[in-house]
């Protein structure tokens, strides 16, 4: 039994390296043939993908957790957004100067987990209260969609659907060998990979994330092993909130652009990553996100701008098929995950 | 009628025969946040027969239902294959790709959509809703019916009671395909225009909703979300943002109070109840009177 376990446990690390590998090839012999233009659309995959994975692995902790759907998760990273944003405008800040951009995003990521644990309250822990069990069925779903609803269009009564300008407050490239690279987009790869590392540990290492592996597991045992699930899930949607704020944030800060809707493509692009990675496994939804930006840049390159859809989802309706596991999930959903 | 209250009764019509196209899957436990794709592919095959001319006068619409049939048909095969969330995602993924093909390919007009020539009367539209409606109530009480509510409950038990539940599902999702199709030919002709734009994410989550807020349960519930998020907007005459903020709320405590949607088999006894002058306890203990149980299920995740 354990020998079993052993030899798919060694096979899972070869596929994982084989695969890793085989994508560093494709790469150097994209940038080889290609030259910088291909170099290029690497570089700015990646930090779409950056972007992307933060929210992936927002979704894939709920999911993985609460076996929830969380479809707030696009406009709580809305809300860091437009909050930012209004605050910004509104004067409030003038007396941080230079700095005011800064705290507008702070703002809005507090404004996000708020956002966030307000969901929590009306979706899980009601269902919790109520039935005993809020994870078997689509009622949280169905509620977060009513959330998504009532978040994005509050947001457009308040603030018009027009796209805004975020002012960037610096706008230095880099030109590394050639290729143009933001330094925003340097900052927001390295701190969603800082953030997620962290991330890992706190699941792995301290007594919170031992309580949401085992709530993962199995809900009733975790209360029975004396974990406090009601607090603990809260936790779970404060991480959602920050995760959306901080992904939000990055992308502001690189594009420089606010709308109420900009958290629906990334959101959905997020769910796709996380699908091709495997539901409920953080590493899963880390490579998935990085491919999906990669796809994305990839057959806007190649194919023209309005195919990215469908590209990014027909693979995602193959890998769905052929292998609903995605790259690194686990058997049973539920089960064995983080 | 006026121009204003013929549009909405069309709308209405429309959101109807779509909310049962995705009902009859709902009714086996298949959640299908598809939906947009299925009636795209409905309204395509209607435009694309009507402008080329390949079908005579309204065997567009047929062509249409039977068009999108087959693809529910064969969609359901692969996505069968999948459970609960990855159903979800499977039957939303389906939807983009279709939304994805159809703005890329110049047959369809891309993303400038397509002029149906043929006009449609109201009156149609009306009857096809009653027809529709009619049919699935008749549905709901076959044996169809009885072995798609067995395998909403339980496919398992529905198995050992000798339901072809894979079967089953195959067919739900034809003739939720169907119907579907049926929606969107309706819709093109009415509207004399189609764009891939329409048939968006949003549109599948509506009408979702619409079948969810419903109830599952018996084949009221969509006739009951479909007249209630159509009308009740209309007649508050509140628009823009304000109504979606309206039926978030809506939805957010409907999940609250009524997670098994509005209109339940409960509900349905206690009412006939009354009219047929029968004990109201032998109504109330009908072994599916269960109003503790919530309805929406996402099938079992977790292994037992």
């Amino acid at each position: 039994m354990a020998a079993a376990a052993d030899v798919t446990f060694q096979r899972n690390i070869l596929i994982k390296a084989a695969f890793g590998s085989a994508a560093l090839i494709a790469l150097a012999l994209a940038v080889f043939l290609g030259g910088h233009v291909i170099a290029q659309q690497i570089i700015s995959g990646l930090m779409l993908g950056a972007i992307y994975l933060i929210v992936a692995v927002a979704f894939t902790l709920t999911i993985g957790v609460l076996n929830f759907l969380n479809f707030t998760i696009p406009s709580l990273f809305m809300l860091t957004g437009m909050i930012a944003w209004a605050l910004l405008k509104s004067g409030l800040l003038s007396f941080s100067g230079s700095w005011s951009w800064l705290i507008a995003l702070f703002g809005g990521v507090v404004v996000a987990t708020v956002a966030s644990l307000l969901v929590e309250r009306f979706t899980y822990r009601y269902f919790k209260a109520k039935h005993g069990d809020a994870t078997e069925h689509a009622i949280p779903l169905v509620s977060s969609l009513g959330f998504l609803l009532i978040f994005e269009n509050l947001v457009i009564l308040a603030f018009g659907s027009e796209s805004q300008r975020f002012p960037v407050p610096f706008k230095a490239d880099l030109h590394l060998f050639g290729l143009v690279i933001g330094i925003p987009q340097i900052v927001s790869l390295v701190s969603a990979l800082i953030v997620v590392a962290a991330l890992s540990y706190v699941l792995k290492q301290t007594k919170i994330g031992r309580a949401l592996r085992t709530i993962a597991e199995n809900p009733e045992i975790a209360s029975l092993l004396g974990v406090e699930v009601t607090q603990v899930v809260p936790v779970l949607f404060l991480l959602t909130g920050m995760l959306c704020g901080l992904a939000a944030a990055l992308f502001t800060v690189n594009y420089g652009d606010v709308s109420p809707f900009m958290g629906d493509n990334i959101g959905t692009k997020a769910i796709a990553g996380m699908v091709l990675g495997g539901i409920g496994s953080i590493w899963g939804a880390i490579i998935g996100g990085l491919i999906v930006g990669l796809t994305e840049t990839m057959s806007v390159h190649f194919l023209g701008g309005d195919s990215v859809e469908m590209v990014i989802w027909g693979l995602l309706l193959i890998v769905i098929i052929v292998a609903p596991r995605g790259l690194f999930g686990h058997a049973a959903l539920g089960k064995g995950k983080l | 009628m006026s121009g204003y209250a013929s549009g909405i009764v069309a709308i209405l019509c429309i959101n109807l025969i779509f909310a049962y196209g995705v009902y009859v899957t709902a009714a086996a436990g298949q959640l299908n946040l598809g939906g947009a794709g299925y009636q795209a592919i409905g309204a395509y095959a209607a435009a694309v027969l009507s402008t080329q001319g390949w079908t005579p006068g309204w065997g567009t619409i047929p062509a249409a239902m039977i068009i999108s049939a087959l693809v529910g048909f064969l969609i359901a095969f692969p996505v069968l294959r999948t459970r609960g969330v990855y159903m979800v995602l499977a039957t939303f993924a389906f939807a983009q790709v279709v939304s994805g093909v159809l703005l890329r390919t110049s047959l369809f007009g891309g993303a400038i959509g397509m002029v149906v020539p043929d006009y449609l009367p109201l009156s149609v539209l009306i009857l096809a809703a009653v027809l529709t409606t009619l049919f699935v109530f008749f549905l709901m009480a076959s044996r169809f019916g009885l072995a798609i509510r067995a395998i909403h409950d339980d496919e398992a038990v529905a198995t050992i009671m000798g339901v072809d539940v894979r079967g089953m599902q195959v067919t739900v999702f034809t003739i939720g395909g169907a119907l579907a199709g049926l929606s969107g030919a309706l819709y093109a002709h009415y509207f004399s225009f189609v764009e891939a734009q329409y048939f968006n994410p949003n549109l599948s989550i509506f009408v979702l909703l619409f079948v969810l807020i419903g109830g599952t349960q018996t084949a009221w519930g969509p006739l009951a979300g479909s007249l209630f998020f159509t009308l009740i907007p209309e007649a508050l005459r509140i628009g823009g943002s304000w109504r979606f903020v309206v039926f978030g709320v809506t939805i957010v405590l409907m999940m609250a109070i009524r997670p098994e949607g509005m209109i339940t088999r409960t509900l349905i006894a206690r009412i006939s109840s009354l009219f047929h002058r029968r004990p109201s306890s032998s109504a109330l203990s009908l072994p599916n009177a269960r109003p503790d149980l919530p309805d929406a299920r996402m099938g079992d995740q977790h292994a037992k």
